[in-house]
């Protein structure tokens, strides 16, 4: 049994290895992908263009801009004469907010009226715009506080003092640096299972292994183990760069984090097996494993929250491997949790690749005819 | 260039795309399929919250403050006795936020010294932490006018912001991820449609019967680009139909010129198709590298959801790399702004080089012999 | 200009500078027009690649290639709408009806529409395919796809045509027909350029080309050949011993270069200037020299001496042998595929040691039961038994009693041929001493050696064969199933592979096998001859040979025997219809 096991294994890696395509696809990708998307997936605004068209003379005007000036998060990129450029500016996408101050601004300020500002956004973003106006919004309210300050007004009532847990700058990067973790397990665990079965029927190969004394669960088997090799030997590697490159803080439990990318293992395999044993030939095996793979990213949580779908999406979204392992990366990168606090991500992880694996070793056995 | 012949390579292909479902399922099922699950699964608003409340002395001036959450769409406030319960229910990830009101708050705030209201939020989701924060703090000014107002007194919030959102007023997500997303899922069409052909025939032996006809290297790439271009656009109608139709995303430019654009977009999609095609030589491979340099760069360097803008230089300079990057920066203008002639045309050039670039090599890599 | 296609010092290699294969080195030669020229060579003598050097899919490295007048380097798409080429594996499109396929290529070579009608007329009639215009080309038999794919070649009737091993898997039927083709076309004037490995094939030729080794052995028309064999050649036949003993007695003798079993005796070529020996019995007849005579005696004076066979460890006790025990057995066998009935109520019984051939047409359901019988697909209905259990559903370990070797080359192509057989040798539970045991065993006996460390995939043809049937033997096991196990493969190859074969069956193993090539029918014990789903015939060659005897041919091949049987029963069948 071990001596075939070992050999369907080594014949499985020979296979996938010996292609220098092949080869190069399962390794060179993926950690340029890791770089890259780690630093592209970001929120964060950074030097976000703007203009500005300032009518008031006045200091408060002046004072104001200053506060914009000073963040690394905008930059001025042109101070302008009129109106009419604004909607230049915007429409090329050159700038994406405009401030407009009023002619008024300071003397309003200074008789206790109120002074306008006027700030146009570019909202075909509308998640940068939404961001930039907290940021718009958070500049107004300080200069607000400390105007009332220095102009002896009276103290507002309360204040609002504002704490993030866990991600004390609010950086995307450690948000999105885990999430690139399983994106790309699952992604080279798709590449390295999905089309093996259907290549083998395709080649006539799968015939010369059932007309041998291996055991459909050694054959089985013999994918399932090369699957986990090369997931698990990547998954560590991107979550060593995690750490080690891109500086995320890995609070929790290691052992949490291993049996997470073990079970996840486990149930991406089991489905791009499933996908396999289903499919005829290579292009529906593709197909399949494109079908599995975008949703799975896409509803993963990775890039936009599951809270925010509807909740028939959401109940959809328990079927996805990807989600669980999302919160278990995440939760063990950033919020310090150990195996106990996680135990509600891992027993779906081991349904799904339960179910999956029986599915796949059910219709691997089926011959196709 | 022959026309009979291009006509025959072209009946071929579009007879082996009726006899296998599959091409035709690539075209028009899976837009459908991923439109709808993305249209409405894939959102930025963050939309009732959970936020934990806790208030230590309830009081009406408590009230006031926690009404106004209440009242905000942004949240769903839950009550909770104590603060070790909702810092629980934080690490729990069963509330995003905390807004607590210690004991001291009415007294402090009557004082005119001013009472501390504490925030935590869940920082773990950098982006939806900041818009909780976002919006607490409208919550918040509101609430500071709203007294203002009541007591008559002096003006605590002296400027007047006038904050106005352009092309997307309502800074409703769909609006520009779904235009995005079409760019993404087109990506994936064409280059799924083309990636297998030019390999396959490899694979079954009859590229080189072909080959050995009169055929000419050009007409052969052209006789698979055709017919998939044709389906190409069929699916592209079929996913612009559905964003008007069904997810409400206004169309302000003309679809002409939205025709033009997807019809250059799709050119690039199925040359990489062919391009991966054509290196592979062998379906396996061709599989591979269409899995892996299709989707991702796609969904996470095209602009569709991660702002360009905030990348650091140089990966600014690699999204050029990625068709799907011009064409989002077109589909958002197109849709959401009009006809912006500055930005459709360096864009739409971007992708003609890319097109050329893409086709001219595979033109290249097939050479019409077998060593 | 003179000739239609000229080699001059034509050479040409692959793989890297590290790893190079050379094959084709300094070849020079001309064919001349409106003549049917064989390109005739063992397995990997590089008639493949001079096939594609000839279509211009390739470029030599060194050399001219001249085709029709023109230059190969320079006015490649020129040549190619000249000539007709038909790959060994052809391009047929087989989700596309027959008719589809010769659309495309009509438009392909640039026939009017005018003249299609006409010309597809021609070449379906001509092909017998015209019933089946608008059945898909995946669904057409073997030998159907290689006439369809000839018919897609011949459109626009070319000066030369190339056709590379267009009749490897192609029952005798079908061979007859296409050559029929062939030799019409030579009347319009066409020159054709045709490899084979049918010894047979290449006497119909005007002119053979013998390649060995990537060079040019010799050229000349086939009686050049045969002449110098005057007088080596005998028919012998003896009363006291069995046919099978009279060939290992004959082939024992240092005088006797090769014997083949050919109807009732054995076929010998004798040594240059050596005298009969006498073997027991045997009577001596003076037969006229085949061109297959001259391929042995010129390809043995190149290959070192065939080695000897190495007798299998015998396994089974000899009293075992004695008694003619059942092994194998199907009754009243059916299967379906939908509406199509590809195995209809076969019957047959298979005794220990016995060497058992199937024979058929194309598409006559040998393979099909061939897969019900592994195990590989279930019947739809009837009762199949292998070593005492049906292997559908038996454990897995009651596959070690088998080996299979698949029609279509089905091992790991992009493993090395080393690593291939490291593979089933652990599948098979090969472990310490026999298996290294087995392993130099399988290199040796194949003559693997020299391409251990290549790709299965980049094997020529004939040695892909040889690597399955190694992969399939590894385990020694008691029963043998061969699916066309010597298709492409060399005639010295195919003898060295019987005579091992005939070593396994004396040993106690059992064989059955299917098999294109009738003079190897020869080699069975017993054959079942099947046609359209159904077994038409069965017995000893003898009897089956003896059924097809006629006053005006008492004494038919087996190839006449078989063409002659199958007709007649298609004839009934189609009478009935």
């Amino acid at each position: 049994m071990w001596r075939r096991l070992y050999a369907l294994v080594i014949k499985e890696l020979l296979a996938l290895l010996r292609d220098k395509a092949s080869r190069f696809v399962l390794i060179g990708p993926p950690l340029v992908q890791l770089l890259v998307f780690g630093y592209a997936a970001t929120y964060d605004l950074n030097n976000i263009p703007f203009v500005v068209y300032n009518e008031d003379p006045g200091y408060a005007s002046r004072e104001l801009l200053a506060r914009f000036d000073g963040t690394p998060i905008f930059r001025r990129i042109a101070t302008l004469q009129s109106e009419e450029l604004i909607s230049a500016f915007i429409d090329r996408k050159d700038a994406l907010m405009a401030i407009h101050i009023d002619r008024q601004f300071t003397r309003n300020l200074l008789s206790g009226r109120t002074g306008s500002v006027q700030v146009i956004i570019d909202g075909r973003n509308s998640n940068t715009a939404a961001i930039a106006l907290g940021y718009v919004n958070s500049i107004l309210f300080a200069f607000d506080q400390e105007w009332a300050a220095t102009h002896s007004m009276p103290n507002p009532p309360a204040n609002l003092v504002l704490r993030a847990w866990y991600n004390p700058n609010l950086l995307s990067r450690w948000f999105v640096v885990p999430g690139i973790i399983g994106l790309l397990t699952l992604v080279v665990t798709m590449l390295v299972t999905a089309l093996s079965i259907a290549r083998e029927r395709e080649t006539g190969t799968y015939d010369q292994l059932l007309v041998t004394p291996l055991r459909p669960l050694e054959v089985l088997l013999g994918k399932v183990i090369p699957g986990f090799l090369i997931g698990a030997v990547e998954a560590s590697f991107i979550s060593l760069m995690a750490v080690l490159w891109f500086r995320v803080p890995f609070t929790g439990s290691v052992l949490a984090l291993v049996l997470g990318l073990f079970l996840f293992l486990f149930s991406a395999i089991g489905v791009g097996l499933m996908i396999s044993a289903l499919s005829a030939t290579q292009q529906q095996g593709l197909l399949g494993a494109f079908l599995f793979l975008v949703p799975a990213i896409i509803l993963s949580g990775f890039a936009t929250p599951i809270a925010n779908m509807p909740q028939a999406i959401q109940y959809v979204t328990l079927a996805d491997p990807l989600r669980y392992l999302m919160v278990i990366l995440r939760g063990t990168f950033l919020q310090g949790d150990g195996i106990a606090e996680l135990s509600s991500q891992f027993w779906p992880l081991a349904a799904i690749g339960l179910i999956s694996m029986l599915t796949a070793s059910l219709f691997a056995r089926r011959k196709m005819y | 260039m022959q026309l009979q012949r291009l006509s025959g390579l072209m009946r071929k292909e579009f007879l082996q795309i009726l006899r296998d479902p599959s091409a035709l399922g690539i075209a028009f099922a899976m837009p459908l399929f991923l439109l709808l699950l993305f249209g409405y699964g894939v959102s930025l608003d963050a939309e009732h919250v959970p936020i934990a409340v806790v208030v230590e002395h309830p009081s009406p001036l408590a009230d006031t403050l926690i009404g106004g959450l209440d009242q905000s769409r942004y949240f769903r406030p839950v009550r909770f006795s104590d603060i070790i319960a909702a810092r629980t229910a934080l690490k729990e990830r069963e509330v995003n936020g905390i807004f607590w009101l210690r004991s001291d708050f009415v007294r402090k705030a009557l004082d005119g010294e001013g009472a501390d209201v504490s925030v935590i939020v869940n920082g773990v989701d950098a982006n939806t932490a900041r818009l909780v924060e976002s919006y607490l703090q409208q919550v918040w000014q509101i609430w500071l006018l709203q007294q203002q107002r009541e007591q008559a007194s002096v003006l605590t919030l002296p400027i007047g912001g006038e904050l106005r959102i352009w092309f997307n007023p309502a800074l409703r997500s769909r609006d520009y991820l779904v235009p995005g997303l079409i760019a993404v899922i087109m990506t994936l069409i064409g280059a799924l449609l083309t990636a297998l052909v030019v390999a396959r025939e490899w694979e079954r032996g009859t590229m080189e019967a072909l080959m050995a006809s009169p055929v000419t290297m050009a007409e052969i790439i052209i006789g698979k680009l055709l017919p998939y271009f044709v389906l190409g656009m069929g699916g592209m109608a079929l996913s612009v139909a559905m964003a008007i139709g069904l997810f409400a995303v206004p169309l302000h430019g003309n679809l002409l010129v939205l025709t033009l654009a997807s019809a250059l977009f799709l050119l690039v999609a199925l040359g990489m198709g062919l391009l991966i095609s054509s290196v592979a030589k062998n379906q396996f491979v061709a599989g591979q590298i269409a899995i892996v340099v299709t989707f991702l760069p796609a969904f996470i360097l095209s602009g569709f959801v991660f702002d360009i803008r905030s990348m650091p230089t140089i990966i600014q300079f690699i999204t050029h790399l990625i068709g799907a990057r011009f064409f989002v920066s077109i589909l958002q203008s197109i849709f959401l702004a009009g006809n912006v002639w500055s930005v459709i045309l360096p864009n739409a050039a971007a992708l003609g080089v890319m097109a050329v670039v893409f086709l001219g090599l595979t033109l290249r890599r097939t050479r019409k012999r077998l060593d | 200009m003179d000739g239609a296609l000229r080699f001059t010092q034509v050479s040409k290699s692959f793989g890297t500078a590290r790893r190079k294969v050379t094959a084709l080195a300094e070849v020079s030669f001309t064919i001349s027009t409106g003549r049917i020229t064989g390109l005739i060579g063992p397995d990997g003598a590089g008639k493949t690649t001079l096939m594609r050097l000839a279509a211009c899919l390739l470029m030599p490295d060194a050399g001219t290639i001249t085709v029709l007048g023109l230059d190969g380097k320079s006015q490649a798409q020129a040549i190619q709408s000249q000539i007709g080429y038909m790959p060994q594996r052809f391009g047929l499109y087989e989700d596309l009806t027959v008719r589809e396929n010769l659309n495309l290529y009509a438009d392909l070579q640039g026939l009017a529409h005018t003249e299609r009608k006409e010309r597809y007329d021609a070449l379906l009639a001509l092909t017998a395919l015209g019933p089946f215009g608008d059945r898909r080309a995946g669904q057409l038999s073997g030998g159907m796809k290689q006439k369809l794919g000839l018919a897609c070649a011949l459109l626009r009737v070319p000066r030369l045509l190339l056709l590379d091993e267009p009749t490897v898997g192609v029952d005798p039927i079908s061979r007859r027909e296409l050559w029929a083709i062939i030799q019409g076309l030579r009347e319009q004037g066409v020159s054709v350029l045709i490899s084979t490995s049918y010894m047979d094939e290449a006497e119909r030729c005007d002119d053979i080309i013998l390649l060995h080794e990537g060079k040019v052995l010799a050229q000349g028309p086939p009686s050049a050949f045969t002449t110098p064999l005057e007088g080596r050649c005998f028919f012998v036949q003896s009363a006291e011993l069995s046919r099978r003993l009279l060939q290992q007695r004959l082939q024992a003798e240092p005088a006797v270069l090769d014997a083949r079993l050919e109807t009732s005796g054995v076929r010998v070529l004798l040594a240059e200037g050596a005298a009969p020996p006498s073997v027991a019995g045997a009577e001596w007849h003076r037969v006229p020299p085949h061109f297959a005579d001259a391929f042995f005696d010129r390809l043995h004076a190149e290959r070192a001496s065939p080695d000897p066979v190495v007798t299998p460890t015998i396994r089974v006790s000899p009293q075992e042998i004695s008694k003619p025990e059942t092994v194998l057995s199907v009754a009243n066998l059916n299967r379906f595929f939908g509406s199509f009935h590809a195995v209809k109520d076969v019957s047959f019984t298979v005794h220990r040691g016995e060497v058992f051939g199937l024979l058929g047409a194309n598409g006559a359901g040998k393979s099909t039961t061939f897969r019900m019988l592994c195990g590989l697909l279930p019947a739809s209905s009837g009762v199949l038994n292998v070593a005492g259990q049906d292997l559908r559903t038996a454990p897995a370990e009651a596959r070690r009693q088998i080996g299979y070797v698949a029609q279509k080359f089905s091992l790991y192509a992009n493993l090395s041929v080393a690593q291939n057989l490291s593979f089933f040798a652990s599948a098979y539970g090969l472990g310490g001493a026999r298996r290294r045991e087995r392993l130099a065993w399988a290199a040796e006996e194949f003559a693997l050696a020299p391409y251990l460390a290549q790709n299965a995939g980049d094997l020529p043809l004939g040695f892909k064969q040889r690597l399955a049937l190694a992969a399939a033997l590894l385990h020694e096991p008691p029963i043998l199933f061969l699916d066309e196990p010597t298709s492409g493969v060399d005639p010295l190859a195919r003898t060295e592979f019987w005579r091992r074969i005939n070593a396994y069956s004396a040993a106690g193993t059992t064989v059955l096998v299917t098999t294109h090539f009738m003079e190897e029918a020869e080699y069975c014990d017993h054959l079942v001859l099947m046609s359209l789903g159904e077994v038409l015939a069965s017995g000893t060659p003898a009897e089956i040979r003896a059924r097809a005897a006629t006053p005006e041919r008492p004494n038919p091949t087996m190839e006449e025997a078989f063409i002659a049987l199958i007709e007649a029963h298609e004839a009934t069948l189609r009478r009935s219809r």
